[in-house]
């Protein structure tokens, strides 16, 4: 078992609709969607997102293209033109969702990092 | 084969780039470039500007577009399809003509869908029981109702698939689905009906992908960016769409960028929410069934996207105010950039409590530290920080005391922790914006949207 972030093994886009925001998470490869959707749940990222999304966190699986989705409610300070934040359109909240780190047995490790190299 | 209709993106929002569209239109064979000018707050912007100028309310930057693109449309045939009307497609009618008299252009149709402006009728749907209940919060709308600025709702592709049909070569709307550009033209060239859900659902993915111009060929790609070459020369994507609703995004062949399924799938997702249940007023798509497929260098094929009837609702977004925004801005150097940055927050806050300014709501932010990151930071060894600017935001009911915060940044610098790099206190106040969104029979829009043809003699 080795501790990852899912920087090193993901890809994530993040956007807003009013005072939500909106990340998808993207696995590399069957496996570890497997793993994603153990590690990565709506509670977990509400927590990982603690003080800044208030409400709640809903998840949409998308097997087809190996994705989560989170839906993350009163998480942009108001929405995009009422927020004094300067990232008011959440747009960092994907590289934020990458700090979290997840459990991944190590032979899902090492194929990815094959592939990598 | 059969029929392909080409459709590209020319522009993802206010402000956006034109030069990948003015490329497409010279190297490529597209036959419609489509448009995505409003973001939810794009509104605000243009009701300020219809407010100091009747004349005005829609994106500036369609002078340019026309002036680099009627060009194309007289000479290769391409159709230009724009929501860039904003609150007043008249008025941008009105400058399209104007540019293309000032180029010599003649003999092309400009058409203008209008209808989705509610801001007169809202106490008429009040009226015949539409309550305008906020869709997120359920509350009543009385307590924004005086403060409203705008008001609009999502139209969606047939009125552009209509203008198409009366001739139109410039299709000019106010608010639409971000998608409703690209989906027209589909309905138009392939005659689909409006329950061909299966279809218009494909049509909607193909806007969905395109919208946001270079989100779509390898821009803000959290994969290998670093790989994407040539952004400085993207082409913003294109789409050959079949009759069945399949089709292949690419770009422009010699521009930069990327197409690939880890590029698009990004964008495949944006903004959706629930991906099985994607709410258009066209049709309820479904991505869930999606698939994609790598057919060549920068050619993706995408198929299989299913849909179901469109609702009986559609969606209308309010801005109305809600305060003023006033802000400072202070940097310092190494060593303890962080701490004094930090000291010198205490310092204001202090300052706007003694004073008395009355705050609503108030936010400071480390930039170089965790402006973009809030609760989610880690800790760094300030020896290793070389420089952190403090900005504070405050929000207040009037305007006046948001003005205040500003005059307190310049005095830090005699006054305040040592080595100052910059700063700009005096950064201009200005208004915040709600946001209501709530939904409405669509009948009641329906009924009121009118199409009109113009022709440039």
């Amino acid at each position: 078992m080795a501790k990852v972030k899912l920087k090193d093994v993901a890809q994530a886009r993040s956007g807003d609709k009013g005072n939500s925001s909106d990340i998808s998470l993207f696995a590399p490869n069957k496996q570890l969607f497997e793993v994603l959707k153990k590690e990565v749940t709506a509670e977990k990222v509400k927590e990982h997102f603690s003080g800044i999304v208030f409400g709640d966190v809903y998840r949409y699986e998308v097997p087809n293209v190996l994705a989560l989705k989170f839906l993350c409610l009163e998480a942009l300070g108001g929405g995009a033109p009422s927020s004094l934040r300067l990232d008011n359109l959440g747009k960092c909240f994907g590289g934020n969702l990458l700090r979290m780190e997840i459990e991944i047995i190590d032979e899902i490790l090492d194929s990815l990092k094959v592939k990598d190299q | 084969m059969g029929k392909i209709v080409k459709v590209g993106s020319g522009q993802g929002f206010y402000g956006d780039t034109i030069e990948p569209a003015v490329y497409m239109a010279e190297h490529s064979d597209v036959q419609y470039i489509c448009f995505d000018t409003l973001a939810e707050l794009t509104l605000a912007i243009l009701q300020k500007d219809r407010q100091k100028d009747p004349t005005k309310g829609y994106p500036k930057d369609i002078t340019n577009t026309m002036r680099k693109l009627l060009p194309f449309v007289k000479e290769k045939g391409i159709k230009l399809i724009t929501n860039a009307g904003g609150i007043n497609p008249e008025g941008a009618k009105n400058e399209v003509l104007r540019v293309a008299k000032e180029l010599g252009i003649t003999g092309i149709k400009v058409g203008v869908v209008t209808g989705d402006d509610i801001y007169d009728r809202i106490d008429e749907f009040q009226e015949n029981g539409i309550d305008l209940k906020s869709n997120d919060s359920n509350e009543d709308l009385s307590r924004v109702r005086e403060k409203i600025l705008f008001a609009s709702v999502y139209l969606g592709a047939q009125p552009i698939a209509e203008a198409l049909n009366q001739g139109a070569d410039i299709v000019i709307t106010g608010r639409t689905t971000d998608t409703a550009q690209f989906l027209g033209p589909l309905i138009y060239e392939f005659g689909w009906e409006e329950q061909d859900w299966d279809k218009l659902a494909s049509g909607i993915l193909v806007g969905h992908l395109l919208e946001c111009s270079g989100q779509g060929s390898g821009g803000n790609f959290s994969g290998d960016w670093y790989n994407v070459e040539n952004l400085q020369s993207i082409g913003y994507p294109i789409a050959e769409v079949n009759e069945d609703g399949s089709f292949i995004v690419t770009k422009t062949v010699g521009s930069g960028g990327r197409v690939s399924i880890d590029t698009i799938k990004e964008q495949f997702l944006y903004e959706i929410h629930d991906p099985s249940t994607y709410i258009t007023p066209d049709v309820i798509a479904d991505f869930t069934t999606t698939e994609f497929e790598e057919i060549g260098e920068n050619r993706v094929l995408v198929k299989n996207t299913t849909g179901r009837p469109a609702p009986p609702t559609l969606k209308a977004l309010m801005g109305y105010k809600n305060g003023f925004l006033g802000q400072g801005m202070i940097g310092y150097s190494w060593p303890q950039a962080l701490s004094k940055a930090r000291a010198a927050n205490e310092i204001i806050r202090s300052q706007i409590e003694t004073l008395g300014i009355k705050v609503l709501d108030i936010h400071t932010e480390y930039l170089g530290y965790n402006a973009l990151h809030g609760p989610l930071a880690q800790e760094i060894d300030e020896d290793l920080i070389n420089e952190i600017f403090l900005k504070i935001t405050i929000c207040t009911e009037e305007r006046e005391e948001a003005t205040k915060l500003a005059k307190l940044f310049p005095p830090l610098t005699v006054n305040g922790p040592p080595y100052v790099g910059m700063i700009s206190g005096l950064s201009p106040s200005r208004e915040l914006l709600g946001l209501w969104s709530t939904l409405i029979p669509r009948e009641t829009i329906e009924s009121n949207i009118n199409i009109e043809v113009f022709e440039v003699i």
